[in-house]
């Protein structure tokens, strides 16, 4: 199989700009990113985050995809 | 730091400092030129010889309370995502950034500061590890029907105890597909891993997220040196030729958000 190459911000050719997949960049932005613990978000700068945050997308996204011939691979917290 | 005078206008009361990330130096022109988290200016705040690249967040929105719950609201946390992204993506090709996780916002700028001087060191070793580096992810997917077929078990009995058999045949074969597949997952991150600065995976996505036609096995993100990048292509290149079984995708540069140093445990953690 080949690789297919995504170059997500790289508009120096427009015909292989694409925008950034959100669910790559959650990934990121989510899970990592150093912890400099806000103020405000003290508790939520935490691992409960990307749970909250997982959960609400799958919701949101199943209500709009076709339901899966198959279980999902990935297990969400509940 | 401790002075009552501080921010003490209604203003200020209402509104709280997101930070996209912390720079060594930043270019006011590469500042000018972009919006922070709530379509404001983004401006820095500086201390300890390290620059917080920060933007005005209004509180009735970006407090602890709304975060909760925006965070539950896709459209919020995407726009919330992409802005915080383009920021920290702008500064990332500027320089070296050490990116923050979403949502992390202070009281006022003199809190901001004060965690830059708190964590001086780190931050500064950091961002000395990341000059000249990208991120790069590599996604691999099962390749359907790329595994071995097993053959059509032979047997007496009936249609039923055929159809049992080709059934179980058929599940094992999906497994021993999975298997395969994971293996393979397996070896392309530890090869790509041995061309990187640093490496790690991050969990498959859900394909409810990703809409991908087929599993994902491996979601590895790797640190690259910009010199390194036409080698670690070539690499790329090879195990998807070596490895048929699953199918490979790139994405990047992306700014180093998987390689910024994970602090110790909080001691808050269980306080949600």
């Amino acid at each position: 199989m080949g690789v297919t190459s995504l170059v997500p911000s790289s508009a120096d050719d427009p015909l292989t700009y694409r925008p950034v997949a959100l669910v790559d960049l959650l990934d990121r932005v989510l899970a990592t990113g150093v912890v400099i613990t806000g103020d405000i978000t003290i508790a939520i700068a935490d691992v409960d985050l990307v749970r909250i945050s997982l959960r609400a997308l799958i919701a949101s996204v199943g209500a709009l995809a076709p339901p899966e011939l198959e279980p999902a691979e990935v297990e969400v917290q509940p | 730091m401790s002075t009552t005078a501080d921010r003490t206008s209604a203003a200020a009361l209402d509104t709280g400092v997101w930070l996209h990330g912390v720079v060594a130096e930043a270019d006011p022109a590469t500042l000018a030129g972009i919006t922070g988290i709530a379509g404001t200016p983004v401006r820095t705040v500086a201390a300890a010889g390290l620059v917080a690249v920060v933007s005005d967040a209004p509180l009735t929105e970006y407090g602890e309370e709304a975060l909760r719950r925006n965070l539950e609201d896709l459209a919020w946390l995407e726009r919330a995502a992409r802005s915080h992204h383009a920021v920290v993506d702008a500064l990332s090709r500027a320089g070296a950034v050490v990116p923050a996780r979403l949502a992390t916002v202070y009281r006022d700028d003199d809190r901001a500061a004060r965690a830059l001087v708190e964590r001086r060191d780190e931050l500064t070793a950091t961002l000395a590890r990341l000059t000249g580096r990208e991120e790069w992810g590599v996604k691999g997917y099962v390749v359907p029907g790329a595994t071995p077929r097993v053959e059509e078990p032979a047997g007496g009995g009936g249609a039923g105890a055929a159809y049992l058999r080709r059934r179980r045949a058929q599940l094992s074969a999906r497994e021993e597909g999975q298997r395969i597949a994971a293996d393979a997952a397996a070896a392309v991150h530890t090869a790509l891993a041995g061309c990187a600065v640093a490496a790690r995976r991050h969990a498959p996505q859900d394909r409810r997220l990703s809409g991908a036609p087929t599993a994902m096995v491996l979601n590895g993100a790797y640190l690259i040196d910009r010199d390194g990048l036409d080698a670690f292509s070539a690499l790329i290149g090879a195990l998807a030729d070596r490895h048929p079984e699953i199918r490979l995708e790139l994405t990047g540069p992306w700014p180093p958000y998987s390689f910024v140093a994970e602090p110790e445990p909080h001691p808050v953690r269980g306080a949600a």
